[in-house]
């Protein structure tokens, strides 16, 4: 019985080894490459449906974003020209670098009612946040502990102040915005909530709440807006914004929230100190109060875009029933087999 | 006897002289002039043989025999390797970019720009090194195969080959290949001949005779060499096979050495137990390495062409750098009191205001390095992984796979692959390729009537074409691959006759009985083959020059006439009497034997036959015997004439037998005139034999013809005729004789009847009577302006026809007068001619004049071309051409080692070029439009977003997006596109063999396809860009009111192009298999997993991406509304134009693709007929037979 089993299995292994030594390639229909696929190719049905349902698609999209844009109220008022005495105008630079007060006041009306939260930003223009060397001057390590307040290699020529090291160096804090803005309805102030602007995750895990501000502004030359060395960086929500940069010359960035309604035909006096020195680079500073829909701040583009790229492939899908109807071609026509003619021409 | 030959059973004919068989061959070597300059320059070779260890044979330092054929030694690997690589540019812009990227300078990390290059030039090295070391395995195996050599005490003793050294005596024994080049001392024959086999130096089968000098023909036992001393000068080596000159000096006489003393290295022993010799030449002195050049490295045409997109893809490198530099120049100068942020007043020389040119001139730098995006990075790697995997389908391809030799196809190099789809010319040997080297005896003309029912393979071909096309069609696929050689009942080699009216005795109730005894006595005894006799089984085997000659002993057995002995005078035959119907034993008295050569075309032998008649029986070509026919003897030529026309039409070897009767006093005339003649030493001494022959071989009475088949490999003919409706053209170069070459040319259907051939050869009057003056220059001189003559009538012919389709030329021409076609003021004039003929044939060529010849059609014509051979004489060829298929057959594998794709049989060309070469041509062209697509559509819109920085070449997105980019988000799909993408099934493929058309003409890869990919590239890019842009500026992002910063304009517009670029993808493929599904999806998928997994590592890692899509981008609807508009309205564009092209303008692929998708494929007779319409006019293969004979059927009907 057991030789039996020996010999048989031995037999089985005998053939097998004989057909492992064959250099006969295994049938599989991978290796011949045969396997099941669909071979899709632009009938006209496809090419028609797909127009009409991208259609489908984007033109009730595009109403629905362009409700969401027209929903949004934004209020946006241009200051950087207003805000500086007319005497002073001809060198705005000297003067923003002067001494004189810059504080300013401005008027607001509100010409729909705005719900809350409604939101207060600064837009600047031409303010290129995003060169390459401003970019690069911070330190990460140094805004996230103490221990490496001394990593400041990256952060030339605002490294440090007297050899002491600055918290937060580099360029980004040293340029912080500092124009402040004061707002008040009917003479009753407004309250502007600066809590909550910054995103979270900068919060918690950029800006270390040990790491307070050190011989900030302490340079030869002052940047931007000091900071309160009591507090620490991850409370510092206006930094923790700075210091998110812009992708675009043009942005915007959050100074706070309004959190109660606004009505049709408020008026908000804003009380603005003018400190930031946009003129030598002539850029714009304007100031913002907007709502926001689920799309974000008001911006047609999107809706006339999906309304138009609907439209055209609506239109596509017209030209296309129209063309295939007015050509019609029997399908694999020979006479459609134009290399017989001319085998050297590929189309 | 039987007893002493127990250990020997094969040795009955030991005894025999065998020179004596040659009675016209030239064994005596003349001294020629040559040998006057040995010792002068070019002829100072010095060997002292036997003598190894003298001092003087020391300092001749001569090379060892140890051959190497590796690219990389150990120590040169790494920087040989290292040096191929980075001579690519790509690579060398990449490493110093690399290197540049741990400055300053750079615009990212330097870890995430030097990994992707260590990745990529790690895997072609680990490449390129186990190439070699296949390589290097191969040269220890030849270099260690054992020979037996002189140890000096007249005992011999085995050896490595690559421990021989110049002067060494060696044993070669019988079916062994000799070491190195050799003198021949002696042989086991006493007057020192050998049978040499040459197949793998030039492709011949017949067997060559080599002699030694008499005076070392007697030693021929192992002791003889104790003591002996040689002395030898010869000529220095070089590449020339077919001279030799040299001296022997042997006790203070002189003795000449001509090539008839010489054996080549490769060649090898046969029908010889064995033969001592004297190293002359070794290792890379031999001649056979001296004739193969060394391996190049070959690139595909697309390759090259990939290097000229490379270049211009460098050029907007350069230029949008040169533009950012200069904008980003202008505005550092203006910034010292305007853009106070950045602190100009101190800052480094990079952002410098006050040297605002040299900040500029950095920058250019740093631009060049960001821009570097542009050019991918993974092309060339993926390339190899691509064409890596496309070489294992080649492999795996179980159509490819030779059952009977086990053998499956072998793509060696994968670099080629996609030329297999570009293949303009196919450059074929013939013995081993086109043939199986092998001859049967199919059929015959006895008497005016014909026999033989044996079916060849072209006219299986054609009559399965001629028979119903449309059953044809629909079970094509079977009949494609299933047509094994078709079972025969008898299994005799070289036998494949079937006609029952003459086999088994029949043929005695034939009318013409008479003449069918002498026709087949004559086969059985006109010949120079040797018996052996098997003593156990008395089975009778033959051992001859040439197969052919070997067939028709076996076809004169087969029918009765059996041969069994060979004396030195005589010849034994066993035969049917016609009178008394028993099988006698009769002896044939052999007086002499009029040998076969190219000039006389014929060989005689005359027998003395029992009864004492005196018969001249003679068998040779039809046209120097129909003249030599008495006026007798001319009863069936009429008839004759017809069927040897017919047999050569379908390929057959074609011999006229005829016999006379001699009278004695006839006899003593010529016998004294041919010992005379035989005896002269003067200079005309052949020409006198041929005179006395010629008077004797006449008034010759004709019996009949024979057929012999050079029996084709399986398919051939059906493979041509595909290949040649692909509109491939087909040369065949060949080392055999030209009217070899001629039927062989016949029976592929590249020749027809009604062709024209121009026939180039150097046969002529003049050139024979100055070749008989021995004037070097004036020979050659005449030769020339002969060959030239003929290649110009040849034009002028061919201008004449207009090259209309009827007159379908052939060139056909031999080696001597190819020598100087190869001439480089006559080549192209030679060229031209060869292109215009419809089929061309250069016979007797050498290893060297195929690879110019190749080389020729190569670089003359700038096609593509393919050469395909078997033997080591291919080498040259195969080495030469753009793709070197070699067959790996029965003989030797040098042709296999040095060929880039190896299959078992010619026909698997068809499949191996018209699908998977299409395939793959398609597969890379696509590909690498693709890749520069892809990474044009990344790269630019790190341009545009630099506008919006004032060039500071800030990167739009993150360090670790840039890098991985080509790595992980788009380089799988396009992996998978190179690896499975089909356009049409191979199915289609084969049927539709004009598709192939597509890679000739490179319709794919033209530079409007890959400047219209490229122009998609950037449309795309902007496209993307500014909508993008657009959308996001510069209000709230998201319902907190949160705006949008650099990472989330960048995450989103990374975002959208991975979904561009895979959904693109998804469009241009046409063969969705679930790999497409899951690396297409899978790719969006891994990047949005990768954004999500990158956002969670520790602030420190991730920086700016730090939860950028968990926090910001995902819970955003708008970041997922702008996608979706982004990503289809970049799409449109190309899709509205493919729907165009794809219904009013398609590609040859896109019928096929509106063929099958009607299902019109699955009637037949619709297919026929599109197919029928597909086909251009086609000049050869058996299509065009068809077409020729309708033609000339019509022709007559109208008449």
């Amino acid at each position: 019985m057991s030789s039996n089993m020996a010999s048989s299995s031995a037999g089985s292994g005998d053939s097998s080894a004989a057909r492992k030594n064959s250099k006969r390639p295994k049938y599989s229909k991978f290796t011949q490459q045969e396997l099941p696929a669909c071979k899709p190719i632009l009938t006209p049905g496809w090419v028609i449906s797909t127009f009409l349902i991208v259609s489908v698609i984007f033109i009730p999209l595009g109403v629905i974003s362009l409700f969401a844009s027209q929903d949004v109220v934004e209020i946006v008022d241009r200051y950087d020209n207003d805000c500086i005495p007319a005497p002073a105008r001809t060198n705005k630079v000297a003067f923003i670098q002067g001494a004189a007060p810059k504080s300013c006041n401005r008027t607001l009306t509100v010409t729909k009612r705005m719900k809350q939260p409604i939101y207060v930003y600064y837009q600047l223009e031409n303010f290129y946040q995003n060169h390459r060397r401003y970019v690069k001057s911070r330190s990460d390590s140094q805004l996230r502990s103490p221990k490496f307040e001394n990593q400041i290699s990256a952060c030339k020529p605002e490294d440090d102040a007297g050899g002491k090291p600055i918290v937060p160096c580099g360029l980004i804090a040293w340029s912080l915005f500092n124009d402040t803005y004061t707002l008040s309805r009917n003479n009753t102030p407004l309250a502007v909530n600066k809590k909550g602007i910054a995103w979270k995750s900068d919060k918690e895990h950029k800006f270390g709440n040990k790491v307070f501000p050190k011989n900030f502004q302490k340079g030869n030359l002052t940047g931007g807006a000091t900071l309160n060395p009591d507090i620490p960086l991850s409370e510092q929500e206006d930094l923790i914004v700075w210091m998110r940069t812009a992708a675009l010359p043009t942005f915007r960035k959050l100074y706070g929230k309004i959190e109660t309604d606004l009505e049709n035909g408020d008026t908000i006096q804003v009380t603005l100190q003018n400190n930031y020195n946009t003129y030598s680079f002539s850029g714009k500073k304007k100031l913002v109060l907007s709502t926001t829909s689920w799309l974000g701040g008001k911006n047609d583009f999107l809706g006339i875009a999906y309304l138009t790229v609907g439209g055209i492939c609506f239109f596509l899908a017209l030209a296309f029933t129209i063309m295939y109807l007015v050509k019609p071609r029997r399908l694999g026509d020979p006479s459609y087999l134009s290399w017989n003619r001319n085998p050297g021409g590929g189309r | 006897m039987a007893g002493n030959e127990t250990k020997r059973p094969r040795r009955r004919r030991r005894r025999i002289h065998l020179s004596k068989l040659y009675t016209l061959t030239c064994t005596q070597s003349c001294f020629k002039q040559d040998h006057s300059r040995i010792g002068g320059p070019g002829y100072s070779r010095v060997v002292f043989c036997n003598e190894p260890d003298s001092p003087d044979a020391d300092s001749s330092n001569y090379s060892d025999n140890y051959v190497r054929t590796t690219k990389y030694t150990l120590t040169t690997f790494l920087p040989k390797s290292l040096f191929e690589q980075f001579r690519r540019v790509a690579n060398f812009y990449f490493l110093v970019t690399g290197i540049l990227s741990f400055t300053p300078l750079a615009p990212y990390t330097a870890s995430s720009a030097i990994v992707p290059l260590l990745f990529v030039i790690g895997a072609t090295m680990v490449k390129e090194a186990v190439e070699d070391w296949r390589r290097k395995k191969q040269d220890i195996e030849v270099n260690n195969r054992r020979v037996k050599v002189h140890k000096g005490d007249g005992s011999f003793d085995s050896k490595e080959w690559k421990t021989l050294s110049v002067g060494d005596i060696v044993k070669v024994e019988k079916n062994e290949f000799f070491p190195a080049d050799l003198v021949l001392l002696s042989s086991s024959y006493e007057d020192a001949i050998c049978y040499v086999e040459t197949m793998n130096l030039d492709g011949e089968t017949n067997l060559k005779v080599k002699q030694g000098l008499e005076v070392t023909s007697s030693l021929r036992e192992d002791f003889n060499f104790k003591g002996f001393e040689a002395f030898v000068k010869c000529e220095d080596p070089n590449a020339n096979l077919y001279s030799f000159v040299g001296t022997m000096e042997l006790k203070g006489a002189k003795y000449p050495l001509s090539p008839q003393q010489l054996l080549l290295r490769d060649s090898k022993l046969r029908n010889t137990d064995f033969i001592f010799g004297a190293v002359i030449f070794t290792g890379h002195d031999t001649k056979v390495i001296q004739n193969s050049t060394d391996p190049p490295s070959k690139r595909s045409m697309i390759e090259k062409k990939m290097d000229k997109i490379i270049y211009l893809m460098f050029f907007m490198v350069v230029l949008m750098s040169f533009i950012g530099s200069f904008i980003f120049g202008v505005t550092t100068r203006d910034d010292l009191m305007r853009r106070w942020y950045l602190r100009p007043d101190s800052s480094s020389i990079f952002f410098d205001p006050k040297r605002a040119h040299v900040a500029a001139i950095y920058h250019f730098l740093t631009a060049a390095m960001l821009y570097s995006y542009f050019i991918p990075i993974s092309l060339y790697v993926s390339i190899e992984i691509v064409k890596v995997l496309q070489s294992i389908f080649i492999n795996q391809d179980i159509h490819m796979y030779y059952q009977e030799a086990d053998k499956p196809a072998r793509a060696r190099t994968s670099n080629l692959n996609e030329e297999l789809g570009q293949v303009d010319t196919i450059l074929s040997d013939k013995t081993g390729t086109l043939t199986c080297n092998s001859m049967e005896f199919i059929k015959c003309s006895v008497a005016g009537t014909a026999y033989g029912r044996g079916v060849t393979e072209v006219e299986m071909a054609m009559g399965r074409r001629k028979g119903s096309p449309l059953v044809f069609e629909s079970n094509e696929d079977d009949v494609e691959y299933s047509k094994e050689p078709f079972v025969e009942e008898s299994t005799v080699k070289g036998f494949n006759f079937r006609d029952e009216r003459i086999m088994n005795g029949n043929w005695v109730t034939e009318p013409h009985a008479d003449v069918i005894q002498k026709f087949f006595r004559l086969l059985a005894v006109c010949h120079t083959v040797i018996p052996e006799v098997d003593e156990e089984t008395e089975k009778i085997s033959y051992e001859a020059e040439s197969p052919d000659e070997a067939a028709f002993v076996i076809a004169a057995r087969e029918l009765g006439f059996e041969f069994y002995n060979r004396t030195q005078t005589t010849i034994s035959v066993r035969e049917l009497d016609l009178v008394s119907g028993k099988r006698v034993e009769r002896l044939y008295k052999v007086l002499n034997v009029l040998e076969f050569n190219s000039t006389r075309k014929r060989m005689s032998v005359i027998v003395e036959d029992e009864d004492g008649k005196l018969l001249l029986l003679c068998k040779g070509a039809d046209n120097v015997m129909f003249e030599r026919l008495s006026k007798n003897g001319r009863e069936f030529e009429e008839e004759t004439r017809d069927h040897v026309n017919e047999y050569a039409d379908a390929g057959l070897r074609t011999l006229i037998l005829a016999y006379r009767e001699l009278d004695e006093k006839e006899y003593k005339v010529f016998s004294e005139r041919i010992s005379e003649a035989k005896s002269s030493v003067s200079a005309d001494r052949e020409s006198l034999i041929e005179q006395v022959t010629g008077k004797v071989e006449k008034d010759l009475i004709l019996l009949g013809a024979t057929a012999v088949e050079d029996k084709l490999q399986n398919g051939v003919p059906d493979c041509i005729d595909k290949l040649a409706q692909a509109g491939i053209k087909i040369w065949v170069l060949t080392g055999d004789k030209m009217e070899t070459a001629i039927n062989i040319g016949f029976a592929c259907s590249l020749l027809r009847q009604d062709m024209k051939q121009i026939i180039i050869n150097l046969e002529t009057p003049e050139i024979h009577s100055l070749e008989k003056t021995g004037e070097k220059d004036a020979i050659a001189k005449a030769s020339k302006e002969s060959v030239l003559l003929q290649i110009i009538n040849g034009k002028a012919q061919l201008k004449y026809s207009g090259g209309g389709n009827s007159n379908a030329f052939a060139l056909i021409i031999d080696g001597k007068s190819l020598a100087y076609a190869l001439d480089d003021d006559v080549k192209h004039i030679f060229l031209e001619l060869a292109v215009g003929c419809a089929s061309v044939i250069c016979c007797r060529s050498s290893p060297k004049q195929k690879a110019l010849v190749t080389r020729l059609v190569k670089s003359g014509n700038g096609k593509t071309t393919l050469a395909i051979g078997d033997g080591a004489n291919d080498v040259g060829m195969l080495q030469e051409a753009d793709i070197g298929v070699g067959i790996s057959g029965v003989e030797g594998m040098q042709a296999v080692m040095s060929s880039d794709i190896a299959i078992a049989q010619f026909r698997y060309l068809e499949r191996l070029l018209l699908v998977h070469g299409h395939w793959c041509y398609r597969r890379i062209s696509t590909m690498v439009c693709y890749f520069f697509y892809k990474n044009i559509t990344f790269g630019f819109t790190l341009f545009l977003y630099e506008a919006y920085t004032t060039f500071s070449a800030t990167p739009a997105y993150n360090d670790w997006f840039l890098s991985l980019y080509n790595v992980c988000f788009s380089s799988l799909p396009v992996i998978a596109l190179g690896v499975f993408d089909q356009d049409v099934s191979a199915r289609y493929c084969l049927k539709f063999p004009l598709l192939y058309q597509e890679g000739v003409q490179n319709v794919l890869f033209s530079w409007r396809r890959i400047l219209g990919w490229m122009f998609n590239g950037f449309y795309s890019a902007v496209i993307i860009f500014f909508l993008c842009k657009t959308s996001l500026e510069p209000q709230a992002f998201n319902h907190q009111g949160k705006t949008p910063g650099r990472e989330i304009l960048g995450g989103t517009m990374y975002t959208c192009i991975v979904w561009v670029v895979n959904l693109q993808m998804a469009l241009a493929i046409s063969y969705f298999t679930l790999i497409q599904h899951i690396v297409i999806w899978g790719s969006i998928l891994v990047w949005y997993l990768f954004i999500t997994v990158y956002g969670e590592l520790p602030a420190m890692i991730s920086t700016g991406a730090y939860r950028v899509f968990v926090e910001a981008l995902a819970p955003s609807l708008s970041y997922w509304v702008i996608t979706l508009f982004v990503v289809v309205s970049t799409l449109l564009p190309y899709f509205v134009y493919s729907a165009v092209q794809m219904r009013f303008f398609p590609m040859y692929h896109g019928m096929i693709q509106w063929l099958r998708y009607e299902g019109q494929c699955n009637d037949p007779e619709y297919c026929d007929m599109v197919r029928q319409r597909s086909i251009r006019p086609t000049t050869v293969g058996f299509t065009a037979r068809l077409e020729a004979k309708r033609r000339s059927v019509r022709r007559s009907e109208s008449i």
